[in-house]
């Protein structure tokens, strides 16, 4: 019998470490080759690490929500033969031991030694969130414990608590009591008028509002952790300046209209989405400084002549940025198809990690949630993100009337490290113009 | 005829109607009580007070003729023993005028002007009033809150109307001299207090009782002590049977068999229970909400018309002195603006029978109607040795409580002088007393109370002295 350690593989470039968001088995389990041992994810995407061998778990490398360098321990398998492990017996032999009698704590054993984030060593073993529990009052004996009442069941408490209650117009039934077998105290009575005096409760006095105390903590892993990490990033890093501007859409959208009813069926329809990134591949051309990624660490500005346009996405567990490359190759429906594409597989979490990363601009749009303006975060590294709102009806002069026009905001956000707010606000009108006049997507 | 203005008329001077008035003067709302007879009502004139004074009368002169019959364990003899009745009577009357006296005076010392006549209502803010035999004195009220606190009346058999042989308990707490034989109609707590006092006056006593057994409201192991004294004081019970009506001076009964009799009778009480005065003075004028016999009311004592209150045994069961106090006091304040709800957690009775029995809070059966799991436990007097020195070992102290929390819901007792253990027992209840709390507590020893403790410990499973 011998011991083969699977390590974290190395997902990509510049990729340090990586999380474990699952693990699809436990120690003790028996594996096949090629069966899915675990769900780790780095930058937006998620991996299955298979088995390469048949054998016995014997330990876990870490807790979910845990992250682990490239390269360190995994998962240790016992299998047949001599396994892949060449370790000392030293430390061979207490894993093995350990694996047979309490497995469970085998994950806090010194071979995590090469996980990053170990401060927080967690001794659960099993695919459930291994976060803490809420903290929680300390509780009385069973007896002293706030005692809920059952429907119908008369408030107790002595004749001179229930006078105060009257006078201070307070109905006892919504008093919590932590007497004995729930008697209402004059302290309760106190805390209760006091929770209303601070306007911590509600005023009333049915279920509507009723005080509720739940607390629940979740862990915050996986993608969540991801964006929650990339979001502080970008506000802590980037001094993000907002440019609203408004467009005229209505051009646009009749042409759209048009398109849609003339090509709709052969070549699929098409949103505003690929209309707007034609613009912004347009607006590029002027200004290139826009379509670039900074590294702050070492103060280079790269600009890329390619438009690779993220399109921030919201899936299910959250906010993911698939990325069209080389929008500028791209004509409206060919954007349209691949947007689609990438969605799907954001999704269904099938996207790859070269589908999710390599960004040069960013597109968010919330459809018809839109807004008036929104003040986008930028995808760091990346320089600039665009944001549409929401398309109105609004009454608007022209030639001295008012007629109705379709106009939507844009609201872009720009690195004022490198972007001036002149080029900005020269870089959104020149997408206006492109949006506002839209045979000028077409017409070179 | 003068007209009165004044900002609340109360209607009866009972235990409500006064202390609703006294309350009323002390939050200074200006108040007018009419009474047509003493003030006191029911109660102090002619229920509660003079039936517990001819009942330690009774007792007293029983005891005396034990000793004479040279049948007292203690040791003590005593001459032939002797009672004057009038003598007795005027004792008793003495005791009501000086306690009716003291009502109209505390009124007067709070304020409340007291007018004497029979109120009639003519409407929700008006009442006219008469005194006795006085018509053209009448006058009439004004009032923007109207409290009615007419109280209840002895029920009267329609078949046997109350004449000079059958009487009620007003007639049976004033006789002058002892009957030879009385016949009690209904074994509630009126009918067996009277009698059993009449029967240790040296009446020969029957009661006549259509249920099965004596005391009905109260549970079967309570009653047993009393039973087994009225057997011994060879007081005899027709249980079962029901009264046909007087038939040449003599009371027709039918047994549950069928079979009829008749009992010799120089004197009849019927004590079948009383009911809300609700007719004969303009009540039904206001056509206020009834329910049953009762007015209806809600936990303010509000009527169904606005500012017209009800309390106490117009108000309906459970018909007693202190539940119309407490009611009284409560609407004097509601009327003087503060906030108030009419919530006790129990309302203790007392039956000053030959042991004496009081409850406070449910029964054990009351619990289970109610779905609640509860532990119930009693401590017998025999185990007591207070009870010992007085003579008094037949009988018990129960508590019944929660078994999840041990909240004590209720307690009975039965046993001599047992009707001070009321205010202990309603405290604990109103405190929201646990077993622990009774049980933990220092009762004085030699005293009846230690039988409180001790049936605490026995439902927590240690008891001490049994």
């Amino acid at each position: 019998m011998g011991i083969h350690v699977i390590k974290m593989p190395d997902l990509g470039e510049g990729i340090a470490e990586v999380e474990v968001v699952a693990w699809h088995v436990q120690p003790g389990d028996t594996v096949k080759e090629d069966q899915v041992l675990a769900d780790v994810m780095t930058d937006k995407a998620t991996v299955e690490i298979p088995s390469p061998v048949h054998g016995v778990i014997t330990s876990l490398g870490g807790a979910i929500g845990q992250s682990l360098a490239v390269g360190a321990e995994l998962i240790r398998l016992e299998v047949e033969g001599a396994g892949n492990y060449s370790g000392d017996k030293a430390r061979q032999e207490p894993a093995k031991s350990g694996a047979a009698k309490a497995p469970a704590e085998e994950v806090a054993e010194p071979q995590l030694e090469a996980v990053a984030e170990s401060s927080a060593p967690v001794k659960a073993s099993a695919p459930a969130p291994a976060a803490k529990p809420a903290p929680r009052a300390p509780q009385k004996p069973s007896q002293g414990a706030p005692a809920m009442r059952a429907a119908g069941e008369k408030p107790l408490a002595a004749p001179a608590v229930r006078q105060r209650a009257w006078d201070l117009g307070v109905e006892l039934q919504f008093v919590p009591g932590t007497g004995p077998a729930g008697r209402i105290t004059h302290a309760d009575l106190d805390a209760h008028v006091d929770g209303h005096r601070h306007g911590a409760a509600g005023g009333g006095r049915d279920e509507r509002y009723a005080e509720q105390h739940g607390e629940h903590a979740a862990p915050v892993i996986g993608l969540r952790r991801k964006i929650a990490e990339k979001m502080q990033e970008a506000k802590r890093h980037i001094p993000h300046f907002t440019y609203v501007e408004e467009v005229d859409v209505t051009e646009l959208e009749a042409l759209r209209a048009q398109l849609n009813a003339r090509y709709g069926l052969e070549r699929g329809k098409l949103t505003l989405l690929p209309l707007l990134m034609r613009a912004v591949v347009l607006a590029l051309r002027a200004y290139p400084s826009m379509s670039a990624r900074y590294d702050d660490d070492s103060n280079v500005l790269t600009t890329y002549d390619a438009a690779h346009i993220g399109i921030a996405t919201q899936t299910e567990t959250g906010l993911m940025v698939p990325v069209v490359r080389h929008a500028e190759a791209r004509d409206p429906w060919s954007s349209a198809a691949e947007i689609l594409r990438l969605a799907e597989a954001a999704r269904s979490g099938k996207a790859t990690r070269d589908e999710l990363t390599g960004s040069t601009i960013t597109i968010t749009s919330l459809g018809p949630l839109g807004g008036i303006v929104t003040t986008p975060v930028i995808n760091r590294p990346e320089v600039a993100i665009i944001g549409t709102n929401r398309i109105v009806d609004r009454p608007v002069i022209r030639d001295g009337a008012m007629v109705a026009r379709k106009m939507m905001n844009l609201s872009s956000s720009f690195d004022h490290r490198v972007i001036d707010g002149m080029v900005a606000a020269q870089f959104v009108q020149t997408i206006r113009g492109y949006l506002e006049f839209p045979a000028t997507l077409f017409v070179e | 005829m003068e007209t009165i203005n004044t900002t609340l008329l109360i209607i009866g001077g009972g235990p409500g109607g006064y202390v609703a008035g006294i309350r009323a003067g002390q939050l200074g709302i200006p108040t007018v009580l009419v009474e047509g007879a003493q003030p006191g009502g029911t109660c102090l004139n002619i229920g509660c007070i003079p039936s517990k004074a001819l009942i330690h009368a009774a007792d007293e002169y029983c005891k005396v003729r034990g000793y004479a019959a040279e049948t007292s364990s203690l040791g003590i003899t005593a001459g032939n023993a002797r009672i004057d009745l009038n003598k007795t009577v005027a004792w008793k009357d003495g005791i009501v005028r000086k306690l009716t006296g003291g009502v109209g005076a505390l009124l007067k010392k709070n304020g409340v002007r007291l007018v004497n006549g029979w109120a009639t209502i003519l409407d929700g803010k008006t009442v006219e009033v008469t005194p006795d035999g006085a018509p053209e004195a009448s006058v009439r009220i004004r009032c923007e809150h109207l409290l009615l606190a007419s109280g209840s009346q002895a029920v009267e058999l329609p078949f046997m109307p109350f004449d000079g042989t059958v009487m009620s308990s007003t007639e049976a707490l004033s006789l002058t001299s002892v009957p030879e034989r009385l016949v009690v109609v209904g074994a509630g707590y009126i009918g067996l207090e009277l009698g059993t006092a009449l029967r240790k006056l040296g009446a020969q006593v029957t009661v006549v009782e259509a249920a099965e057994r004596i005391l009905p409201a109260y549970d079967a192991e309570l009653v047993k002590p009393v039973a087994a004294s009225l057997a011994r004081l060879g007081v005899e019970l027709r249980l079962a049977t029901s009264v046909l009506g007087m038939e040449d001076g003599r009371v027709k009964v039918r047994d549950a068999s069928g079979v009829e009799a008749f009992l010799e009778a120089d004197k009849v009480l019927v004590a079948v229970g009383r009911k809300p005065r609700t007719v004969g003075w303009g009540l039904e004028n206001l056509m206020l909400d009834m329910e049953g016999r009762a007015l209806k009311v809600d936990d303010g004592c509000r009527t169904s018309m606005r500012n017209v209150w009800a309390i106490g045994d117009l108000t309906g069961e459970p018909m007693l002195a202190h539940r119309a106090m407490a009611q009284g006091e409560m609407v004097a304040e509601i009327i003087a603006g503060k906030r108030r709800h009419f919530a006790p957690a129990a309302i203790p009775a007392v039956c000053y029978t030959d042991p004496e029995i009081v409850v406070a809070g449910m029964s054990p059966a009351d619990a289970l109607d109610a779905g609640i799991e509860a532990i119930s436990a009693s401590f017998p007097f025999s185990a007591n040795g207070r009870a010992m020195t007085i003579e008094g070992t037949d009988g018990f102290v129960r508590v019944v409580a929660r078994r999840d929390n041990h909240l004590i819901l209720g307690w009975q007792a039965v046993g001599v002088g047992v009707s001070e253990l009321a205010a202990g027992f309603t405290q604990s209840i109103e405190l929201g007393a646990l077993l622990e709390d009774v049980g933990r507590t220092i009762h004085a020893h030699p005293t009846l109370g230690e039988a409180v403790q001790e049936a605490a410990l026995r439902a927590l499973g240690h008891a001490l002295h049994i």
